[in-house]
C-alpha cells in the first residue's frame, strides 16, 4: 500500500490505522501467519497496532500477543502462563531508557560506574538467556535512545558519571550480545530518535500522559524498523533494484545532451549528487543487492553513459541492462524473469512518477517516491529493503553468481540440444549431510525460497541447530559448481525418519540453478542415504502457496506415487526405494 | 480565527477517520461514553489526530481535563490560526 512506503506520514497513518488495517485485511494476498509477542516496558498498544499493519503490507500476518504494561521483565523472568501458551515465534522487547533502573550519582567513581553497567546489562542479559530457554526464538530488543538531558553537559558523553555516556556503554554491550547469539537483533532506536529528533521522539508529555516512551507520531517508525526487520528475518527483502538512468543515475539526458553534456562527478553539486548515488548503490552491490537498468534510450547511450569517465558505476558492475523503448514493466518483468527472482523482489527506481505509476500498478512491486538526488539515498535507504539480519559468503557473491549466470545464457544458446549444453556445463555436485559451516546458508534458504519449495516450511537458526543435532533426520545439502563458477549451496532436503520411512518436511532449491539437473542429483543421493539406513518408504508432501507452483509435479517426476490430494490442493506422495533408479546423468556427484 | 462551525466539521471528519465510522456526528455534549470503542487506547490516538488537523499541541493539563468535545473546540478556537 502507497501510504505504507517510506517516506510516510506517521499522524496519518496513525489516525486512519483502522481504516488501512480493513483495507489491507480485505485485499485478498496470500500471508504467512506469524506469533509475534511485544514485551514492554511502556504503553505498546498503537506499537503492535502499527506493526501489525506494516507486516500485513509485507505478507505476513501476525498473531500479536502484549505484556501487561511495564511487565516485560517479570514475564521473561518469572513465566506467564498467557505467554507459554501463545508459544511466539518472535518476541519483540520494547524498552527504552525510562526502563534504566540502575541510577547515576556525581560522586560515584569508575569502578562504581562500571559495577552499575555490569549489573544493568545483566538484568538485561539473564532475562534474554531466560526467554532463549523457554522459547527458543527469535528476540528483537530495542537499544537505547540518548537521554532527554544531560547534567553534566557535553562532558555527559564521555564522563563515567554521565548518563549519556552510560547509555552509550550499554548499547555497547547490547551488541557484543548481539554478535555471539544466533536469533538476537538489535532495533536501533538510538538511530530512529536521532534521525526524527530526540526532543520530538522524547517529548515527556506522552510519557507522563499514556506511559508511551516516544511521542506517539514517532510509532509508525519505530514499528516500520522493527516489520522491516522481520521481515528480513522472513526471507521477504528485496533483492534487485531496478535503476532508471537519465535523471536517476546522472543528470540530464545522454541522448540528448551528450556524454560530456550530464552531470556526475566532482564538477557542480548537481553532479555530486548523482556520483554520491553511484557510490552508494555500489555499496549496496558489495552486499549482494543486484544491480540492473531499465531505461528508454538506445543501448549504446545508455552504455556510454554508464562509462562516463566520472561515474562510479561501469556497465559490469549490472546484471541486466535494459535499454531500450519497450513499457518499463514489460522489462521489469522481463528481467525478473531471466534473474530467476520474483517480480515483488525488484525495488524499481525512477525519478519520474509516471513510470513508478505504470510499473507498481501492473507488477505490484516497490517504487519509492525518491523525490530529487539530494533525497534518493535516504529514501531507499530508509525503505528498508535491504535489511540485513545477516551477510553470508554467499551475499557477497551473488552478483558475481547472475553474471556467470548470464554466461550460461549465452552459452546455451549455442546449442541445439539441451542436453549437450547441460553436459558442457561440466558441473559437479557437492551433497550430503549439514555441516556446521553452511548452517547459517541453509537457515537463510529455508526462509528466502519461495518458489521451488515444497513445503515452504521456514526454520529460525535455533530450530535448525535442532534438526542438525537430532538424530531422527536424514539431511542434505548441495552445492553446485560449474565451468563458470560455484554457484554455492543451492539446494536442502530435510527428511524425517520414522521407523522404516522418511517424511520429506522440505525439499527446496535455489532458482538459479533451475533445470541443471540438480534436484535429481539430491535425489539420487538421498535415495542412498535411505538404502544404508534401512528406509524403504519416501513419503513426499506438497502444500500449495501462491509461488510455488512449479513444484506441485515435483514428486510425480522423481517417479513417486500420487497417495492422495485434499481440496486445498494438499498432495501426498511415496516413493519405493528398492526400485529406484538413479535419475541423474549430467553433474558428476561428490557425496562429502 | 476559526468558526465553530467549521471546528466541528473538521472534528467530524477527524472522528469519523480515526473511528472508521461514518456515522458518528459530534455535538458540545458528546462524551466518550458516546462513541462506542472511545477507550483509553483510542483517546491517545484521536487527541493526536485532532491535533494534527488543527496544527495545535494540547497542554498536559488540558488532555486530562477535557471533559467533552465542547471544551475540545474551546481550545481549539482559541489557539487554532
Amino acid at each position: 500500500m502507497k501510504e505504507l512506503q517510506y517516506p510516510f506520514d506517521g499522524a496519518y497513518l496513525m489516525k486512519k490505522k483502522r481504516s488501512i488495517k480493513k483495507a489491507l485485511l480485505s485485499d485478498g494476498s496470500e500471508r504467512v501467519e506469524k506469533k509475534i509477542a511485544i514485551l514492554g516496558g511502556s504503553t505498546t498498544g498503537d506499537i503492535a497496532d502499527m506493526l501489525e499493519i506494516f507486516l500485513l503490507d509485507s505478507g505476513i500476518k501476525p498473531k500479536l500477543w502484549q505484556s501487561e504494561y511495564n511487565a516485560y521483565w517479570q514475564d521473561a523472568m518469572f513465566g506467564n502462563e498467557q505467554l507459554d501458551e501463545f508459544a511466539p515465534d518472535i518476541i519483540f522487547i520494547h524498552t527504552s531508557n525510562r526502563n534504566i533502573t540502575e541510577k547515576l550519582a556525581p560522586d560515584m567513581t569508575k569502578e562504581q560506574a562500571d559495577e552499575a553497567l555490569q549489573r544493568q546489562v545483566q538484568h538485561f542479559t539473564m532475562m534474554w538467556e531466560k526467554l532463549r530457554e523457554r522459547f527458543g526464538c527469535v528476540i528483537i530488543q530495542n537499544n537505547f535512545e540518548p537521554p532527554l538531558y544531560r547534567l553534566l553537559g557535553n562532558r555527559d558523553a564521555y564522563d563515567h558519571r554521565g548518563m549519556t555516556n552510560f547509555i552509550t556503554r550499554l548499547n555497547q554491550r547490547f551488541y557484543e550480545y548481539a554478535a555471539e547469539h544466533d536469533d538476537f537483533y538489535i532495533n536501533d532506536i538510538n538511530y530512529l530518535a536521532a534521525s526524527y529528533g530526540l526532543e520530538k521522539w522524547s517529548a515527556p508529555l506522552y510519557w507522563y500522559m499514556y506511559k508511551y516512551a516516544l511521542c506517539t507520531e514517532a510509532i509508525p517508525t519505530l514499528s516500520f524498523s522493527v516489520a522491516n526487520i522481520i521481515k528480513a528475518i522472513l526471507g521477504k527483502n528485496k533483492k534487485a533494484l531496478a535503476l532508471d538512468l537519465d535523471n536517476t543515475l546522472w543528470g540530464g539526458v545522454v541522448g540528448d545532451d551528450g556524454v560530456e553534456g550530464i552531470a556526475v562527478g566532482e564538477e557542480t553539486p548537481v553532479a555530486q549528487g548523482y556520483r554520491e548515488f553511484q557510490t552508494y548503490l555500489k555499496q549496496l552491490k558489495s552486499m549482494g543487492v543486484m544491480l540492473t537498468v531499465c531505461s528508454k534510450n538506445d543501448e549504446e547511450n545508455a552504455l556510454a553513459g554508464l562509462n562516463h569517465p566520472d561515474g562510479v558505476l561501469r556497465p559490469d558492475d549490472f546484471v541486466c541492462i535494459k535499454a531500450n523503448w519497450e513499457p518499463k514493466d514489460l522489462n521489469v518483468a522481463q528481467t525478473a524473469k531471466e534473474l530467476n527472482i520474483l517480480p515483488e523482489s525488484i525495488v524499481f527506481v525512477d525519478d519520474n512518477p509516471a513510470e513508478r505509476e505504470i510499473v507498481s500498478k501492473q507488477l505490484h512491486i516497490s517504487a519509492p517516491e525518491i523525490g530529487s538526488v539530494e533525497d534518493y539515498i535516504r529514501v531507499i535507504d530508509r525503505s528498508g529493503f535491504f535489511e540485513v539480519t545477516q551477510l553470508s559468503k554467499d551475499d557477497l557473491q551473488r552478483n558475481d553468481m547472475y553474471i556467470a549466470n548470464a554466461k550460461r545464457a549465452q552459452q546455451q544458446a549455442s546449442f541445439e540440444n539441451y542436453g549437450d549444453y547441460l553436459k558442457s556445463l561440466e558441473m559437479t555436485a557437492y551433497i550430503g549431510d549439514f555441516q556446521p559451516v553452511y548452517l547459517q546458508r541453509i537457515t537463510q534458504l529455508t526462509n528466502k525460497s519461495n518458489q521451488f519449495n515444497v513445503t515452504t516450511k521456514r526454520y529460525t537458526q535455533a530450530q535448525m541447530q535442532e534438526v542438525f543435532e537430532s538424530k531422527n533426520y536424514i539431511r542434505l545439502f548441495g552445492r553446485l559448481t560449474d565451468k563458470f563458477g560455484d554457484n554455492g549451496v543451492v539446494s536442502v532436503v530435510i527428511g524425517e525418519k520414522k521407523e522404516k520411512e522418511l517424511h520429506i518436511d522440505l525439499w527446496l532449491m535455489s532458482c538459479r540453478v533451475l533445470k541443471r539437473d540438480m534436484e535429481f542429483a539430491m535425489l539420487d543421493v538421498l535415495v542412498k542415504k535411505c538404502r544404508e539406513q534401512g528406509i524403504d518408504k519416501i513419503v513426499g508432501y506438497y502444500c500449495p502457496t501462491a509461488k510455488n507452483k512449479m513444484v506441485k509435479e515435483l514428486f510425480g517426476s522423481f517417479g513417486f506415487e500420487k497417495i492422495s490430494e485434499d481440496e486445498s490442493g494438499n498432495t501426498v506422495w511415496e516413493l519405493n526405494v528398492s526400485a529406484y533408479e538413479n535419475k541423474c546423468g549430467y553433474i558428476e556427484i561428490q557425496q562429502i | 480565527m476559526l468558526d465553530k462551525k467549521e471546528i466541528y466539521e473538521r472534528l467530524n471528519k477527524v472522528f469519523r477517520d480515526v473511528f472508521d465510522d461514518e456515522e458518528i456526528t459530534v455535538k458540545p455534549e458528546t462524551v466518550a461514553d458516546d462513541i462506542e470503542d472511545w477507550d483509553s487506547m483510542m483517546h491517545i490516538t484521536l487527541v493526536g489526530a485532532v491535533e494534527d488537523e488543527f496544527g495545535v499541541r494540547f497542554k498536559m493539563g488540558e488532555v486530562s481535563t477535557m471533559k467533552n468535545v465542547g471544551e475540545m473546540a474551546e481550545i481549539i478556537a482559541s489557539r487554532a490560526k
